[in-house]
């Protein structure tokens, strides 16, 4: 279709739409201010927390959505914790990972049975790890920007996805989570797909029976790592 | 899809004769019902949220073209190319053409409503494309040539037994003893067939929870991950929304969310939220390389100056027709278009006309469920009433029912004579059936005593009971 076409149907949209409402003056002013900057509205109050506090509401909120959650010390500690929860669970320890600054820092030879692959996740990845740039204690949830350090389908592809979260980057409702994301990128700036994660996939299509592991991962299981 | 929202009537007869059916809704009150309450419970701030959710709709609602100019002037920064649609024909010629100019053969698609409500997947399959429904639910629905009968669980009209029939009867390349008798067999077995159309389709088609003009960004939200799939190995993604699903800011959309997923399934939140900027960036190792977004009107525009305008503050929760007793007991088919339950009743006469839909607002027991949960506190009961108000103002519906009420307000608008009739009435049904108990058939009354006795009165009015009452009580 032409651009003209295309730019006669933009123009009965939004002229049908302005014809509605009506142009009032301060009307640009109003929706101008409210982008360029709103509060948070109403925040629940379970996330008014100190760390300790809004750690154990991450983990708490995270199994109850059958998640796993691991407690690690250290970066130094990571490599072993990782390779327990994959021995336990009689996975390989071969894992697809991005880039990421910080998980390549870590000095994953200690386990040297332990293989990361590097790039974009293909069908035949077990396992996926990836570093999430935030996390949300109000619900137990993992914020992931994609990019080269973590590619979307790293998160989404293999049976079993593996986050590593800071407990540094933990905060409390998803209006902070935010805040960092906009201090990451700059205001009105995301990645291409910026992706909050609350479990292993589900579904409760067949007769209302909930099932875990539909298409998305089968098992999560999430680090914290501090 | 084909509209049969007239034969409503005969569409709940064969719905409540439908044991299958009667069967898969007898689920609700203990399923989503009673985990929405669960959820509620959990978090006290739940009501506040929202009123102030209502607020944040309001207020875009009031300055909607604002905020889709800011959204389409960020989100054609970040690369996508927005399409704006007047129509539901022109919606589906631009998917259309898109899909053309991929080249492509194979479509993947995630749930979305407003792809029903353009007929979407029939008329790319016209043009020779193969078209995947890739949440469970609508591929359920998809493979038994039906419609989704709910707006967040498609296949809520079906039971386990047909689900495992429909298993064997399509996919008959796996061997015919396989065991399907749970429910994880047969996710697993979705799983892997719909695992290839992942990774062979061209194109990917989405809806869209929410648009954000602060950023310019659609938003889903799912529990299956198959709309990040769906998004992220095509090569073309395509977002099919509508106008009145733009919000301003982050800020109001973490409040939008935090009441959608308690609406909808009793989730503190959906397993997955996903936002998407435009499409892949140069150094990013995956992503689609087109990221489209085709933004529909369909009759929305014109509800904007009319008491209607609150419909378009619905988030597409479900919670209206989990806790609907007529939805609870014909299901969604019997709505005969798109949107079923109490939405469906304000919307749908709003999309498809009056003419068509005028059966839907009368669906109603005015029991105002609805409207109390609903969590964009849209008064769902009072529009339908709008709804039948218009009906009557243009003359429509039967002769004898348009007698019969403007008979009963003329003599509601006139006490003495109202109490003097009822009196007389209530009189002589009590002196006809005072030694039967009750009427098996009563002239003008077929409707009630076809399926059931009409007790017969005891021979006072309750006005008269109240009077008598009120003097024999003390001051
Ligand atoms: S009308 Fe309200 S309850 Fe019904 S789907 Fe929309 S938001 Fe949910």
């Amino acid at each position: 279709m032409s651009d003209s076409a295309a730019a006669l149907r933009r123009d009965k949209v939004l002229g049908a739409i302005r014809s509605r409402l009506g142009q009032s003056d301060g009307r640009s002013r109003t929706a101008a201010s409210r982008i360029a900057g709103q509060a948070p509205h109403l925040v629940p109050e379970r996330s008014r927390r100190d760390a300790a506090g809004l750690k154990e509401l991450f983990a708490t909120q995270l199994r109850a959505g059958n998640a796993t959650v691991v407690a690690v010390a250290s970066e130094a500690d990571l490599p072993a914790a990782v390779a327990a929860y994959l021995r336990g669970q009689n996975l390989p320890l071969a894992m697809r990972a991005g880039n990421d600054t910080w998980l390549r820092a870590i000095d994953w030879s200690r386990e040297p049975a332990l293989s990361i692959a590097e790039g974009p996740a293909v069908p035949d990845d077990e396992v996926g790890l990836t570093h999430a740039v935030a996390a949300v204690a109000e619900t137990g949830t993992l914020v992931l920007a994609s990019g080269p350090a973590n590619p979307v389908t790293v998160t989404f592809l293999p049976e079993t996805s593996i986050i590593v979260v800071r407990a540094a980057d933990l905060v409390g409702p998803y209006e902070a989570a935010f805040d960092l994301i906009r201090q990451r990128y700059g205001r009105g700036t995301m990645p291409r797909t910026l992706n909050l994660v609350s479990g292993p996939s589900r579904t409760a299509d067949v007769g209302g029976r909930l099932v875990t592991g539909a298409h998305g991962p089968r098992r999560l299981c999430v680090m914290v790592v501090g | 899809m084909d509209v049969t929202a007239h034969a409503f009537k005969s569409n709940v007869k064969a719905a409540l004769k439908d044991m299958q059916l009667q069967r898969a809704l007898s689920g609700l009150p203990t399923g989503l019902v009673a985990q929405r309450t669960a959820a509620k419970a959990k978090l006290p701030e739940f009501e506040a949220l929202r009123d102030v959710g209502r607020d944040i709709k309001d207020h875009t609602l009031a300055h909607l073209d604002l905020y889709l100019e800011a959204w389409e002037k960020k989100a054609t920064a970040a690369g996508a190319k927005v399409h704006w649609a007047p129509t539901a024909a022109d919606a589906r010629e631009i998917v259309a053409g898109i899909c053309r100019e991929a080249n492509a053969r194979l479509v993947t698609k995630g749930k979305s409503m407003v792809s029903e409500e353009i007929a979407l997947n029939a008329h790319l399959e016209a043009q020779g494309l193969e078209v995947v429904e890739t949440d469970l639910g609508e591929y359920l629905v998809q493979i038994r040539h039906e419609t989704p009968s709910h707006i967040i669980a498609p296949a809520i009209h079906l039971t386990e037994a047909q689900i495992e029939a429909d298993f064997r009867r399509q996919h008959t390349h796996l061997p015919k003893d396989r065991p399907l008798d749970e429910p994880v067999q047969i996710v697993s077995e979705a799983r892997d067939i719909l695992r290839e159309k992942f990774i062979k389709a061209d194109v990917g088609i989405t809806g869209a929870n929410f648009l954000i003009a602060e950023t310019g960004s659609s938003i889903i939200v799912t529990n299956e991950g198959n709309g990040d799939l769906t998004q992220s190995l095509a090569k073309v993604h395509v977002v099919v929304t509508s106008i009145d699903k733009v919000v301003p800011t982050l800020e109001d959309a973490a409040t939008l969310l935090r009441l959608l997923a308690r609406s909808a399934t009793g989730q503190e939140f959906s397993v997955y939220t996903t936002f998407s900027t435009g499409p892949r960036r140069p150094e990013d190792a995956d992503g689609p390389e087109q990221y489209h977004v085709v933004v529909l009107d369909n009759g929305r525009s014109a509800l904007l100056d009319t008491p209607f305008r609150e419909v378009l503050r619905c988030i597409r929760c479900g919670a209206c027709m989990n806790h609907c007793p007529v939805y609870g007991a014909v299901g969604g088919h019997a709505y005969g278009w798109v949107y079923p339950g109490p939405i469906g009743a304000v919307l749908n006469p709003a999309l498809i006309g009056l003419d068509e839909a005028s059966h839907l607002p009368n669906a109603s027991t005015f029991c105002g469920r609805c409207e109390s949960v609903c969590p964009m506190k849209i008064p769902l009961p009072g529009l339908m009433r709008e709804w039948r108000r218009q009906e009557f103002a243009s003359g429509a519906g039967s002769a004898v029912g348009r007698s019969a009420l403007k008979a009963w307000s003329y003599l509601a608008r006139r006490p003495r004579l109202y109490h003097l009739a009822t009196r007389l009435g209530i009189a002589t049904l009590s002196a006809l059936g005072r030694t039967r108990g009750a009427f098996r058939s009563l002239p003008l009354a077929g409707g009630w005593t076809r399926h059931r006795d009409l007790a017969a009165p005891q021979g006072r009015t309750f006005q008269q009971l109240w009077a008598e009452h009120k003097q024999g009580v003390p001051r």
